[in-house]
């Protein structure tokens, strides 16, 4: 494999790559306060379509990416109240969101645009466009069309994105905010006896969740595409609850799951190239497949051990 | 009191006879919905047709899940709905098992297949594999590089052979062509995942192709856009799609599925059953779309071969290999 395909593999990995690691960063926040959620497909899939729609409408990407946010947070919002305020099962709100936002987002769609559950295509400044870093095309062997191909020339969502790991890391293991989020995922009654209010902790962490599904949906449907299209989140919150698991809930590790599922579906589309590699033909499936494989050889502690917060899935009832 | 009352009741029973002799037509659309820019609303498209035209009514549903396809049609023939048309292949089951409890009732169903049709089943199919010989050629034209792409939604022998007929019309033009093939995956997300859609296409692109085939649904809209980004040419699929992408979409594979349905509804209770109908060229069932937005990309010569090639097509002199044939594709392994 020549340094051309490869940076076209890796270009298309780190393309591949962004949404499953906002939204496992999301995910990750959420379920380290103790709060499961599997609707992180629905919260995507609800973004993608307000900022596709409100990009659409007023033609600027930024409202877009706002109102995209602002649905998933609404959906965050609900989660929150169920689970938290009203200590109902995390699962069944999960996914009574994803159900809500797949059939949300197809009718609300239909209702606007009257063009089968689909917005317009996004032209102009309606879309994140790719950035050229200064000093890309610069002229040095090897260093020149990495930095050209692979680092430049992303759209800025993803370098946000990469920027979140640091950044998350940082909150949650070197601030008192962080600390007491991760202490209220593993016991939340010590917390709430250092007189700290785990409620509002908890929704302080859903609401984290939100946000970066939001930008994980309005990526999808602003920068790599150009519209919304029912369903197409398309399994990736799935996805980065499979990196979460197989990350076992570490900002860093996230990022080098999201990288290596990424990898994983980019190979998927050069079937030539694993040919090439392997020197002969992998099932396209299987590539598709290992994700999932590789979560639940994790799961199955065979590759170290995955542990949930402890409080993970659990209401807290005070005085209990 | 009471004799009115009887009245009342005897004009609603003839009222309820009159509405069931007078039977209306019904469509029942697949789970890609009424509005997919694609199949199925091509399927509108012709039944609207047949209602400005005729002032006629039909009854209509989209269906959501699996599990309504048997319950919609049992509903509408239980209601005197006469014919009932159905699309998509996966409704050729249903339709199988159901058509049997109504003798009365005609049944269509488009795109299917079933062994042995039954006599009140009308089987409507379209030659998918000489539309796409057509676009096949014009693809092979329009590259420069000798490479071009096929793109398929779910992995299935539907696609296989849209993209089978492709790839023989490319040859037919350049015998040393290039054509790479990629399938969206085998779930029924294929249809919708844009996304993934429009990354398969820029791998493509990376790989040299400069005409993309898009055969997939939902997902041929992130392969069209990724074209007109990356500054190559696409082919759309079903419905005319030149106008997504003017300049970058050099044509569209049409299959006229809103003729199909346009011509069941005409024929209503005259419809008969047990057989299969396939329209190719001859009937204008499948073709390639020409309109204001590719006037420029498709050169006069490209036309006169295609046109030509057409002809020789329907004449059979050109004989394209359908995939179902053997289930495997002479110039394209999948």
């Amino acid at each position: 494999m020549d340094l051309e395909t490869l940076l076209q593999v890796l270009d298309s990995t780190i393309r591949l790559a962004t949404p499953l690691l906002l939204a496992c960063l999301a995910g990750l926040f959420s379920e380290r306060a103790g709060i499961f959620d599997i609707g992180l497909e629905g919260k995507m899939l609800a973004a993608a379509f307000f900022s596709g729609a409100v990009a659409y409408t007023t033609g600027t990407v930024w409202l877009g990416l706002l109102a995209g946010i602002a649905a998933s947070l609404t959906l965050s919002g609900i989660h929150g109240l169920a689970s938290i305020t009203f200590r109902g099962n995390q699962l069944i709100s999960g996914v009574a969101i994803n159900f809500l936002a797949s059939g949300m987002t197809v009718v609300i769609a239909e209702d606007w645009f009257r063009q089968g559950g689909r917005t317009p295509s996004l032209v102009g400044d309606a879309r994140f466009k790719p950035i050229e870093l200064p000093l890309s095309g610069i002229d040095i062997p090897l260093i020149g069309p990495i930095y050209t191909d692979l680092i430049s020339g992303h759209t800025i969502l993803v370098y946000l994105a990469l920027l979140l790991v640091p950044a998350s890391w940082w909150l949650l293991y070197r601030t008192r905010f962080g600390l007491r989020l991760r202490a209220v995922g593993e016991n939340p009654a010590a917390v709430d006896t250092a007189g700290i209010n785990v409620t509002g902790l908890r929704f302080a962490a859903v609401g984290i969740c939100g946000v970066l599904c939001g930008i994980a949906g309005a990526y999808l449907a602003t920068a790599l595409q150009a519209g919304f299209v029912k369903e197409m989140s398309a399994g990736r919150g799935f996805i980065a609850l499979a990196a979460l698991i197989f990350a076992k809930w570490r900002p860093w590790h996230a990022l080098v799951a999201c990288l290596l599922f990424g990898l994983l579906q980019a190979l998927s589309l050069r079937p030539d190239v694993v040919t090439a590699m392997t020197s002969f033909d992998v099932p396209v499936q299987l590539l598709d497949a290992l994700p999932y494989i590789l979560t639940v050889v994790i799961l199955a502690g065979f590759v170290g051990k995955a542990i949930p917060p402890r409080a993970g899935g659990e209401p807290y009832v005070k005085e209990q | 009191m009471k004799l009115t009352h009887f009245f009342a009741s005897a004009t609603a029973v003839v009222a309820l006879t009159a509405g069931a002799a007078v039977a209306e037509p019904a469509i029942i659309y697949d789970l890609g919905g009424k509005f997919d820019k694609s199949f199925n609303e091509a399927a509108y498209t012709g039944a609207q047709r047949w209602a400005n035209e005729t002032g006629g009514k039909y009854l209509e549903i989209e269906l959501s899940s699996e599990a309504q396809r048997e319950q919609a049609l049992r509903r509408f023939a239980e209601r005197g709905a006469n014919p009932i048309i159905t699309t998509g292949f996966a409704m050729a089951d249903p339709v199988n098992e159901v058509s049997a409890d109504y003798p009365d009732t005609t049944f269509v169903n488009i795109d299917g297949w079933i062994p042995e049709i039954p006599s009140n089943v009308a089987m409507i199919a379209f030659e998918e594999h000489t539309g796409s010989y057509l676009v096949g050629m014009m693809a092979a034209m329009k590259s420069e590089s000798g490479t071009v792409g096929f793109i398929g939604g779910m992995d299935v022998p539907l696609i296989r052979h849209f993209g089978c007929g492709y790839a023989q019309g490319v040859k037919a033009v350049n015998p040393d062509a290039t054509i790479i093939a990629n399938m969206t995956g085998t779930t029924p997300t294929a249809w919708n995942d844009p996304v993934k859609g429009g990354e398969l296409a820029k791998a493509q692109i990376a790989q040299g192709a400069d005409v993309v085939y898009a055969a997939a649904g939902g997902t041929g809209v992130g392969v069209l856009q990724a074209a007109a980004d990356e500054g190559v040419y696409s082919i759309g699929v079903d419905k005319n799609q030149n106008h997504l992408h003017p300049g970058s979409v050099l044509t569209s594979m049409l299959k006229r599925v809103d003729v199909a349905v346009y011509d069941s509804l005409k024929a209503g209770d005259a419809l008969t059953g047990g057989s299969m109908q396939v329209l190719g060229l001859a009937e204008d069932g499948v073709g390639y779309a020409m309109d204001e937005n590719n006037a420029s990309l498709v050169s006069d010569e490209m036309k006169a071969a295609v046109e030509a090639a057409k002809a020789k097509i329907i004449s059979g002199e050109i004989e394209v290999t359908a995939y179902y044939t053997n289930d495997s594709c002479p110039v394209l392994d999948f």
